[in-house]
This record gives C-alpha cells, sequence and structure tokens, in this order.
C-alpha cells in the first residue's frame, strides 16, 4: 500500500508491503539507519522513536499504522545548525552509554518522558525508562543524563 | 520478523469496521493498538487473510460518567485511562492499573479493549475490568449486545465474541470513594504478572491463576461475613487453577495470590 509519513518535518511516501513494519520503513525507505532493531519483540527499547510526540517501539507498529502521521527518530533531534538537543548533550556529558547501541531508543524514550514529567527524580527516570533495556552501563549515568538533561543537579 | 502476508483494511467508522468485519469473518482480525496481535504475527502464532485497523476511530476513545455509570470507549489507550481526571476520581483502580502495564512505549499504543479481546489471563486489566463488576458492550451486524465481564472470558484467549462483532465499550458502577487496592508480582520491570491482584468495593480480580482472569470467590465471600482481611486473603486460591511453570510453581503462585491479596484489601482498607 502506499504510506506517507512525515519523518523529522520531511514526508517520505512509498509504495510499501502491507506488513512492513515501521522500524522497516525508517531505516530502508526514508534511509535513517540510527532507530536500531534489538530484540524484534517489544521487549528492550532500541527502536523506539516518537509517534506524533509519543514514544512507542517501531518494531511493533505497522508503517500502515503511521500513514499520515509524524515520526520523530534521534536524527531529527539535533538543531539545523547541528547543534545537540539537550538529551544528547547530556547523554554525552555524563558518559551515558558504552557501546551505543540501546542510545538511540533510550535518548527518544527520555525525549517522551521529559516532555510529560519535566523535573523527574532518578526513581522517576528509572520508572519511565523500564522498557528500555541497557546492558553495559548499569543504567546509573542514563539516569544521570535525563537528570541533566532536565536543567537539575546531578546527585551521585 | 515480519508477520506472514496480509491485507491492511483501515476502517474510519465504527459502521465501516462492522462492514469490512463482515465480509471478511473469519479471515479477519481487528487491529486496534496492536500490541497483543502483532507480537503474535510476528511469530505466526497469528496469520490472519485481513486486518482491520480501527485505530483511527476517535468515536471510541472517551471516559465520561453516564448516570452513576463509568463509560469507557474501547479504543481509549492505557496512557489516556492512566492520567484521565474522571477516571482517576470515580474508577482509581482502573487508572492505576492502566498505569502499570507494561512500559511507556506499550502504554502509548495498548488499549482497553484490546486488552480485554485479546483474554490472556497473565493480562492486568483483564483482572480489574473483572472486580470492576463491568458490562461489555458489544456491536454487530443485529445491533448492539451487552456481556457481563463475568461471562466474557470463556477460555485462554477465547471471549463469545463472534467474529463480525466488535467491542465498543466498557462500563460500570462508578467507585468514587471505594477503597481499592492492586499489587503484581513479575520477575523483571515489563514482565507479564505471575500474580496479581485487584481489589475494590469487596470484589477481588485475579491475574495469572487459571487459564481466564478469576475472581477470589472465597475470599470475597468472607469480606462479606465481616471476616478480617487476614482470614479472607488466607482463601484467595480456593478454586484457582494457576499454571505450573519451571520459575514459577502453581503452589508458589497460589502462594503469592494469599500474599498479595493481604496487600491489596489492606492498601484498599486505607483508602476507605
Amino acid at each position: 500500500m502506499k504510506v506517507s509519513i512525515e519523518v523529522n518535518g520531511r514526508t517520505v511516501t512509498d509504495e510499501v508491503p502491507d506488513r512492513t513494519l515501521l522500524v522497516h520503513f525508517l531505516r530502508e525507505t526514508a534511509g535513517l539507519t540510527a532507530t536500531n532493531i534489538g530484540c524484534d519483540t517489544t521487549s528492550c527499547g532500541a527502536c523506539t522513536v516518537l509517534l506524533d510526540g509519543e514514544s512507542v517501539k517501531s518494531c511493533t507498529v505497522l508503517a500502515a499504522q503511521a500513514d499520515g502521521h509524524a515520526v520523530t527518530t534521534v536524527e531529527g533531534l539535533s538543531g539545523a545548525d547541528g547543534d545537540l538537543h539537550p538529551v544528547q548533550r547530556a547523554f554525552r556529558e555524563q558518559h551515558g552509554l558504552q557501546c551505543g547501541f540501546c542510545t538511540p531508543g533510550m535518548i527518544m524514550a527520555s525525549v517522551s518522558l521529559l516532555a510529560d514529567n519535566p523535573r523527574p527524580t532518578r526513581d522517576d527516570v528509572r520508572a519511565g525508562l523500564e522498557g528500555n533495556l541497557c546492558r553495559c552501563t548499569g543504567y546509573h549515568n542514563i539516569v544521570s543524563a535525563v537528570i541533566d538533561a532536565s536543567g537539575q543537579e546531578v546527585d551521585r | 520478523m515480519i508477520p506472514a502476508e496480509f491485507r491492511y483494511e483501515r476502517a474510519s467508522t465504527v459502521d465501516e469496521a462492522l462492514a469490512l468485519l463482515a465480509t471478511h469473518g473469519d479471515e479477519a482480525k481487528v487491529l486496534a493498538g496492536g500490541h497483543s496481535l502483532l507480537p503474535l504475527m510476528k511469530l505466526r502464532l497469528a496469520a490472519p487473510e485481513y486486518l482491520v485497523d480501527i485505530g483511527p476511530l476517535g468515536e471510541l476513545r472517551y471516559v465520561r460518567l453516564d448516570g452513576g455509570d463509568v463509560v469507557v470507549g474501547a479504543l481509549s489507550r492505557y496512557s489516556d485511562l492512566a492520567r484521565d481526571p474522571v477516571l482517576r476520581e470515580h474508577a482509581p483502580l482502573l487508572a492505576h492499573v492502566s498505569g502499570e502495564v507494561g512500559d511507556r512505549q506499550v502504554r502509548h499504543r495498548g488499549t482497553i479493549g484490546g486488552s480485554l479481546v485479546h483474554a490472556d489471563a497473565a493480562a492486568d486489566l483483564p483482572a480489574a475490568v473483572l472486580a470492576s463488576d463491568a458490562v461489555l458492550v458489544a456491536r454487530g451486524p443485529a445491533g448492539e449486545r451487552r456481556i457481563p465481564a463475568a461471562e466474557f472470558f470463556l477460555g485462554p484467549f477465547t471471549t463469545p465474541l463472534a467474529a463480525d462483532e466488535l467491542l465498543t465499550e466498557v462500563r460500570f458502577p462508578a467507585q468514587t470513594g471505594l477503597g481499592w487496592g492492586f499489587e503484581k508480582f513479575t520477575r523483571r520491570a515489563i514482565d507479564w504478572a505471575m500474580v496479581g491482584v485487584a481489589a475494590v468495593g469487596g470484589r477481588v480480580g485475579l491475574v495469572n491463576m487459571g487459564g481466564v482472569p478469576l475472581r477470589a470467590t472465597a475470599t470475597e465471600e468472607a469480606l462479606a461475613a465481616g471476616r478480617s482481611i487476614e482470614d479472607a486473603a488466607a482463601l484467595a486460591a480456593e478454586g484457582t487453577n494457576p499454571p505450573d511453570e519451571p520459575h514459577a510453581t502453581a503452589e508458589y503462585r497460589r502462594h503469592l495470590a494469599r500474599v498479595l491479596t493481604r496487600r491489596a484489601l489492606t492498601q484498599a482498607a486505607s483508602r476507605t
């Protein structure tokens, strides 16, 4: 079917098989490969993107379901001049990653969390990111990064 | 993993959805949020010929009061319900449980109607709906019919809905001011509950204590007879048939049911 999705402000239209998953549309049709496929079973959160501003796992959404809607991937976060988004900056400052595989999804989930809860506690962040797995960091610096991005003092 | 091939059809009204279901019959599945159905399709445990997407039906996405009843549209998402001010005041159990399902990403997509028709005994929402003495409203070619929640869960993943019927609404008496409690025990944060307990107004729903969501009838009768929370909770596993699995034996689940029921009832008592 013909699917048309506004991806990071640009309309991407293509004829794709009905069973195409959103994550494949983003990676293969839109050519945006920052969004990773991890578990492919709605568990790990690596494929998290924003759909109409809300975090979703793009391995469990059909491209057809996003037809006519707006998607933001991590590529769409930085400004036109290449400035990092505050959450991206904070992940770098706080060293909220090691291998980086979970990072695009982790950042998109964090952006969505902060939109709902602009000044979260460390516990709020841990609960808010329960749908994103990281096998490297032990989460500590990820939590610090989200606290930092919210403009709060990072209390280790 | 990609689902087996299917034809995608999108409905923009309930009538259109019903017409598509009438045309395709058993070969079609309804796609709401897709967070039960799409994982099954990716694992090839389900392979419908047609998907009828009702996602765009805003007319089924609402919470309102109707006389003394709380009425919830079937396409309301968990995240809608968790923050809905009407639900938080008049059905705080359901609002709370909706905020405990899966994770934030799942709650942005999954719907109450999708969870109920999927009829998984391990899901949280069905037990809360059962404890709320809800009535489920379905529409089909012959019009509307109302099915009590107690008659809705026929077996694992089995409901009385016909292939050409659509669940449209959940309604139950408002629980304004009633004590409520919810407890679940999971191995990891995003897992399904090993056992869960939803309590409100002296009624108790059990998650994962049999092939279908159950009411803890013996506990409810003990409470109605004026017995203590401890005595009533000790009966929570009566008449259940929990799954027996290596990581959670049936005996362990019965133990959990008693402990979690005591905790949920204690919470409920503290909130009245």
